[in-house]
């Protein structure tokens, strides 16, 4: 939070006040049922370039969140500017959509050609690029993630892993500044989902994009450079993963439930083994007890 | 299920009829549909089986396997093709009871015959060398002058491709429901038509459910990546001529000046 005061606001790629979306139930006629109120007057910055981890439980709002920095929705209330453009400017709302992309979870459902390199064309095909350019930017996008040998495939007969990749690369062509991912590993097999977790890293380090990744599962956050805890349509909790993870007996009343090695940190400490805090990972955890031998 | 139809299926092959552009292949089959209707007399009817060997050659595809998805197909011509022997009037040459077989009977039958079967092989000579995002593409070029009238072309093109990507993963999840019904005890292969009728009833609620999901995932996703529908889009790879287009428009329209003469002089 200190940090985040000291930033001047043009380091902020993503910068939400009060920000809230009600969603409204009708009924047969049309009348309002009952309002769902999805995002409660959130205030939210985020950092250009760093890694941002979203998290809370079933329907606590993340998704509604990332439709809204994605201009997918326009926020029933208060302020909300992403890369610069604000989301109420009908005008601007493609560029955000090419500025922040978003990796869903089917990754079926999100692959819109059967031919990779086309799949990957679309969105860039969308803002009317010139097609020399465009076959650039797919060759380059393809590279990032490892999938250039198989442009010319059917997505069809890729891992869940791989299609996430692909998915991935089609908002790369876009070369957007901020990918979100909303719970895109939530769909694969435990090694699909580090090697998509390990892609959102590596883009994250070597290209300076900025990655919002939303999730269920703390463990996926502990690379993380900031996380916000949501509940209930409000960010409950912010601060770095440590601060965080230190914080079990919030995190539990909140739904959330701390990665297994963190617990066992924990355990361990409570039975009178002098670690220093919480770990993050095994190799963290081994090297504190190797200290201590 | 579906399993066995090459009609519409892709054959990869490196051939000259596998890099033209769609655009003529589509023009090529609609003059071949054309030349169906000109076919008559010997001399057009050799002409025209002469054109689809030499395309058949070049296309290399065998032929064993174009006709082998043919075969279901090849039962309906046949089926036609007997009403004409039946119905056709002329010179009585067998008579049983109410039916009788004539002599323009058989002929016509024949050509009929001939003539669905060229139609056949020609048209799927088209799909099996031309993959089904090219031939999409090729149509939405060739058809949009129609945007002028206000047809949606490219939106047409659009839900083609999402229909290509989309129909495989569909019949995926139905063999996967069907399995998962017949686990717990549905039958799909007894019992007359209408009690199997009623027993895909089960297999349709999950699948349109599904499908629905995968509809609204999928414009959400597609929304996400800046599309808006009747939006002007640019292309990754678009539609070239090269000088063999040409060329193969020139054969065509040889082809077609053909059968035309000779329809008029022979
Ligand atoms: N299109 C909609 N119409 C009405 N209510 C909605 C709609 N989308 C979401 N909601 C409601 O808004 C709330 C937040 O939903 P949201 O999808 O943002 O949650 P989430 O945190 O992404 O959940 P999950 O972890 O299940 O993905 C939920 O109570 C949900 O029922
Ligand atoms: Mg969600």
């Amino acid at each position: 939070m200190k940090e985040l005061a000291r930033k001047r606001d043009e380091d902020l790629i993503i910068k939400g006040r009060g920000l809230t979306t009600e969603y409204f139930r009708r009924d047969d006629e049309g009348n309002v049922e009952s309002i769902d109120t999805a995002l409660d007057h959130i205030d939210i910055s985020i950092i250009k370039g760093r890694f941002i981890g979203i998290i809370g439980h079933n329907g606590c709002g993340k998704s509604t969140l990332a439709k809204n920095i994605n201009a997918l929705i326009t926020p029933s209330e208060g302020s909300l500017t992403v890369c610069g453009m604000d989301v109420y400017d009908e005008e601007s709302r493609m560029k955000i959509r090419s500025m922040a992309g978003m990796v869903f979870q089917n990754p079926d459902n999100q692959i819109v050609s059967s031919i990779v390199e086309e799949d990957c064309a679309f969105g860039p095909e969308n803002l009317g690029i010139p097609s020399q350019e465009i076959r650039e930017r797919v060759d380059r996008a393809l590279s990032s993630v490892g999938m250039f040998e198989k442009r010319r495939n059917s997505p069809e007969h890729l891992s869940g892993g791989q299609k996430q990749r692909v998915a991935v690369a089609g908002v790369l062509s876009m070369e957007p500044e901020c990918i979100i991912f909303d719970e895109s590993t939530a769909m694969l097999d435990p090694e699909g989902r580090q090697d998509v977790l390990n892609l959102a890293h590596e883009l994250n380090e070597k290209k300076g994009v900025t990655v919002l990744w939303i999730t269920h599962y703390m463990e996926e956050l502990t690379g993380a450079d900031h996380i916000f805890v949501m509940d209930n349509g409000r960010i409950v909790m912010e601060g770095a993963p440590r601060e965080i993870f230190a914080r079990d007996e919030e995190l539990v009343q909140h739904g959330l439930t701390l990665p297994g090695i963190t617990l066992l940190s924990r355990l361990l400490k409570e039975n009178g083994i002098p670690l220093r805090g919480v770990s993050l990972s095994v190799d963290e955890l081994y090297e504190e007890l190797m200290a201590l031998w | 299920m579906f399993r066995n139809i090459t009609l519409g299926q892709y054959y990869p092959a490196e051939s000259v009829l596998h890099v033209l552009d769609p655009r003529v292949k589509l023009f090529g089959a609609l003059v071949w549909i054309i030349s169906i209707f000109l076919m008559d007399g010997l001399f057009s009817f050799l002409l025209a089986t002469g054109f689809l060997m030499f395309l058949i050659i070049i296309s290399k595809v065998p032929f064993s396997f174009m006709v082998r998805g043919l075969r279901s197909i090849m039962i309906i011509v046949i089926i036609a093709s007997v009403f004409n022997i039946f119905f056709t009037p002329g010179n009585t040459l067998v008579e049983a009871g109410p039916l009788k077989i004539t002599d323009k009977g058989i002929i016509n039958a024949v050509l009929m015959a001939i003539r669905m079967f060229y139609l056949i092989i020609g048209t799927s000579l088209m799909t099996l060398t031309t993959t089904p995002n090219n031939l999409t593409d090729g149509l939405s070029r060739s058809l949009s002058p129609l945007e002028k009238l206000r047809v949606p072309v490219t939106d047409i093109a659009m839900m083609m491709t999402i229909a290509l990507r989309f129909i495989p993963i569909l019949i995926e999840e139905t063999n996967k429901i069907m399995k998962a019904q017949m686990a717990r005890g549905a039958d799909f292969e007894h019992g007359g038509l209408i009690k199997k009728a009623k027993n895909m009833v089960p297999l349709l609620v999950p699948l349109f459910v599904s499908a629905f999901r995968r509809a609204n995932d999928l414009a959400l996703a597609m929304e996400a990546r800046c599309y808006s529908s009747g939006k002007k889009r640019t292309k990754l790879n678009p539609l070239k001529y090269a000088r063999r287009d040409a060329i193969a428009y020139i054969i065509i329209l040889l082809f077609l000046a053909g059968l035309i003469l000779m329809k008029i002089f022979l």
